[in-house]
């Protein structure tokens, strides 16, 4: 039995198989509305999350599945000091497939090795979100064909940012791939991706503070929001978080075959303005994403649709 | 110069950087075995300057290699019988560490959930670094 706890989890051609198969759902969706008929999915969400959770949910809901969990950790019998191997083995008795978001680190692993089900990461802490990255993944593929031959830049808080992480290092896998990596020196990408990843691989990438400057060069732009709950202090907060916007005047400078990427929610770092522009592809993100975790949940159950 | 009695059957970790002979006796939970044990700390050494040597009466399986590589692997372990030195064991990095060092990252799952091993794996053999399975956070030696 397959889970998914990070996106290295799934080699390259598994991932092929992956993108494949959430092509065939984009392309005729009512094919596999029923593919899941009988099967049920436990959200098992120990902190709040408004679009993975529901994601989640519309992607069984889509497969003819249904849908049972919990919302918070308040309304689990996590608050009863329960552990999260005993909540999995008794999930197991109840449900087909699980996703599960933690805010301690590892925990879906744990969950995983009790389990007789399979378990999907949906967020442990700042550590993995990799049906995030197979969203982003699928969203490139579909917008430009391929996943090699890019130059992607990543804009914004680099240092605390999980879903940069996982998509470099899911990126490096293709070929011809180059990150220019836009943050104040506050927020740039650790050590460990830019030594063990990056450097180690060889890849090519440059560091920058200024947007402005690199944005012609950009074959996709992902943006991401400086998060809140990242920081100790407020007014640290408050200075970063106006650190880029990226605006009409901004998408001017870029190539007309270039996309805007975000993980969302956004707070101000894109402007509303930008959302009428062709290359905002933020919102259709979102929906790549319920296609892709149709495809994840067929795929660990192991159901095909002749 | 001290002298410490001749072991005759047992073994004896040598070349152990100086100082460092209570933190491994306390790795090893030597304090648990009632045989003979000798610590000798900042004795001469032609190849250190100063080392620290434990002497231990019994057999190997009285301590976790793994355990002993995982904090120096370069200690020598001489097995002795008859008073002579019969074998020597070569350390190596271990692996996996399991129960040895705690995961200090508070955002693990380790920090909360009841009965879980802490597990170390070895990911960059070159400068010796664990990682924990399940946050993958460095451990600082």
């Amino acid at each position: 039995m397959k889970h998914l706890l990070s996106p290295l989890d799934l080699s390259v051609e598994e991932l092929d198989d992956l993108l494949n198969l959430a092509d065939r759902i984009v392309a005729d969706p009512k094919k596999y509305s029923h593919c899941c008929d009988g099967k049920k999915l436990a959200t098992l969400f120990y902190e709040p999350s408004t679009r993975t959770r529901l994601s989640f949910e519309a992607a069984m809901l889509n497969l003819g599945g249904s849908v049972l969990g919990f919302a918070s950790a308040d309304s689990s019998s996590a608050s009863k000091g329960e552990s999260v191997s005993d909540t999995i083995r008794v999930i197991s008795c109840y449900a087909d497939i699980c996703a599960m978001r933690h805010p301690k680190e590892g925990a879906p692993m744990v969950a995983a090795s009790k389990s007789s089900i399979p378990v999907i990461n949906a967020g442990d802490g700042g550590h993995q979100h990799p049906t995030q990255t197979l969203t982003d993944l699928l969203t490139i593929r579909s917008l430009r064909g391929e996943l090699g031959n890019l130059t992607i830049g990543l804009c914004g808080d680099l240092k605390f940012g999980r879903t940069v992480h996982s998509l470099i290092h899911s990126l490096i896998r293709y070929e011809n791939v180059k990150f220019v990596l836009i943050s104040p020196k506050e927020l740039r990408i650790p050590d460990y991706i830019r030594e063990d990843v990056l450097d180690a691989n060889d890849i090519e990438y440059v560091e920058v503070e200024q947007l402005e400057k690199v944005m012609p060069q950009l074959d996709i732009l992902y943006m991401t929001r400086v998060q809140k709950e990242r920081f100790f202090n407020e007014s640290e907060y408050l200075r970063m978080k106006n650190f880029y916007v990226l605006n009409a005047q901004k998408m001017q400078l870029a190539k007309p075959d270039m996309f805007v990427l975000h993980p969302l929610p956004r707070v101000n770092e894109i402007s509303v303005e930008v959302d009428d522009d062709p290359r905002a592809a933020y919102f259709r993100q979102a929906k790549y994403g319920v296609y892709v975790r149709m495809a994840l949940i067929m795929t660990l159950l192991e159901l095909e649709v002749k | 110069m001290l002298n410490v009695g001749q072991l005759n059957e047992g073994f004896v970790l040598d070349h152990i950087e100086a100082g460092k002979s209570m933190e491994l006796y306390n790795y090893l939970g030597l304090a648990k075995l009632d045989c003979c044990v000798a610590i000798i700390k900042n004795a001469r050494s032609n190849k250190m300057g100063k080392k620290d040597i434990i002497k231990i009466e019994g057999g190997l399986n009285l301590v976790d290699l793994d355990i002993l590589g995982f904090i120096d692997h370069k200690i020598t372990v001489n097995i002795i019988k008859g008073g002579k030195i019969c074998d020597k064991k070569e350390l190596a990095l271990p692996n996996t560490i399991t129960n040895v060092i705690k995961c200090k990252n508070p955002r693990c799952i380790t920090s909360i959930e009841q009965g879980l091993d802490h597990v170390f794996i070895l990911t960059d053999k070159e400068n010796q670094i664990y990682r924990c399975l399940y946050c993958e956070e460095k451990n600082v030696k």
